[in-house]
């Protein structure tokens, strides 16, 4: 079998893997960025975003093994991060409630036709951290299972 | 432009040809492991598709969750598994099949004749493009400032909407803590056994505190031994 999870090097044996796996995850990663920042002028957004980072810290998971992807990463603080995407997100709106607007009234935010773009920039930053944090959740914890 | 219309057609029925390919070999593969990875290549393929109709950024969620996290998490539950991966081919028999078959063949009658009702792709004056998305695609810019008319969209006109997939997705990540993430936290108080025979819940103690403990389980037990050697000469006297 090429995948051996549990081991401390998965993929010692395959290093053709794994030094593309090496030069590939910062490539990735800083797309993922891209696509982060740049949501309101290319195709993507939060969810793009966040599929992107998670499948580059999912990559690196693959190349060290679980146990020292989880060090990079811990779980508490990826169960903090997956609340707060979705707190950023709410809070977001329940701001415009408290500025004297709708629920996700960004027209409160202020500077005229600016302030739409800041309310998205927002809104897609939680969805971003919901999204990566949810995705390395699923992966660390059904991949790091024990048989 | 009947050349650029020409190439894309050609380039889908590729694709879609190399698709069909894929799913009758996952049908026929019997290595688990191949089924996984020409699932990932199918997946791949359907990227290819949403780039010929010009969706992107579903193309390349497509890519990253579909050939990215799906596999991934095959390939783990297959490094899970202890047991070996090849199933075994059983013997093809028509009578058991042949009720499989019917139901399959039903559904793709049903889904053809859904099909049938459909507008064809990149139809104008189809219903969906009639409602609200002229309105978006007039106004926005002027509303947003954004070019980006699905991010304007999904961010602005429908707001309430992405904050419900949000939750969606948080809920799918507690749900899978709750069911199997939460079982290598320890208890808050160890009771600590007295006859205990492994040395697992010495971990938490220091050395001279794990010696200690030793020693007093050697005391035990060698007064143990004595208790049943004297209970022996008891009975043999």
């Amino acid at each position: 079998m090429i995948f051996h999870l549990d081991k401390d090097r998965p993929m010692a044996e395959n290093w053709i893997g794994a030094a593309v796996i090496r030069s590939v995850i910062p490539l990735i990663m800083l797309f993922a960025l891209y696509v982060q920042f740049h949501g309101d002028y290319s195709p993507g957004g939060g969810f793009q975003a966040g599929v992107l980072f998670a499948v580059g810290l999912v990559m690196y998971a693959m190349l060290v093994g679980i146990s020292k992807a989880r060090r990079v990463l811990s779980m508490g603080y990826l169960r903090f991060l997956v609340s707060l995407g979705v707190l950023i997100y709410g809070g977001c709106g329940v701001a415009n409630m408290l500025m004297g607007g709708n629920y996700f009234d960004y027209a409160t935010f202020g500077g005229g036709y600016h302030a739409q773009e800041y309310g998205v920039l927002i809104i897609e930053a939680g969805v971003g951290l919901t999204v990566f944090a949810s995705i390395t959740i699923i992966c660390f914890v059904l991949a790091g299972k024990e048989g | 432009m009947d050349m650029i219309i020409a190439t894309n057609t050609l380039i889908t029925l590729t694709l879609l040809t190399l698709m069909g390919i894929s799913v009758i070999l996952v049908i026929r593969l019997r290595s688990l492991m191949s089924v996984i990875l020409v699932s990932a290549i199918f997946t791949l393929l359907a990227a290819g598709v949403y780039i010929t109709m010009d969706a992107v950024d579903v193309a390349f969620t497509e890519a990253a969750v579909g050939a990215g996290i799906s596999t991934f998490l095959g390939l783990a539950t297959l490094a899970v598994l202890k047991f070996s991966p090849n199933v075994k081919a059983k013997e093809d028999r028509f009578k058991d099949s042949i009720g499989p078959l019917c139901v399959c063949i039903l559904v793709g009658l049903f889904l053809i004749l859904g099909a049938w009702d459909m507008p064809i792709y990149g139809d104008a004056n189809a219903p969906i493009h009639q409602h609200v998305a002229n309105y978006y695609l007039a106004v926005s810019y002027q509303e947003f400032g954004i070019p980006n008319v699905v991010t304007s969209v999904l961010g602005g006109y429908r707001a309430l909407d992405t904050f419900g997939e949000t939750t969606v997705v948080f809920t799918a990540a507690i749900g899978v803590l709750a069911l199997i993430g939460a079982t290598n936290r320890k208890p808050q108080q160890v009771d600590i056994p007295i006859n205990q025979d492994d040395d697992e819940d010495l971990d938490e103690f220091t050395e001279d505190e794990k010696e200690v403990e030793r020693m007093l389980e050697h005391i035990r037990q060698s007064g143990a031994k004595m208790t049943a050697k004297r209970l022996l000469k008891g009975e043999d006297k």
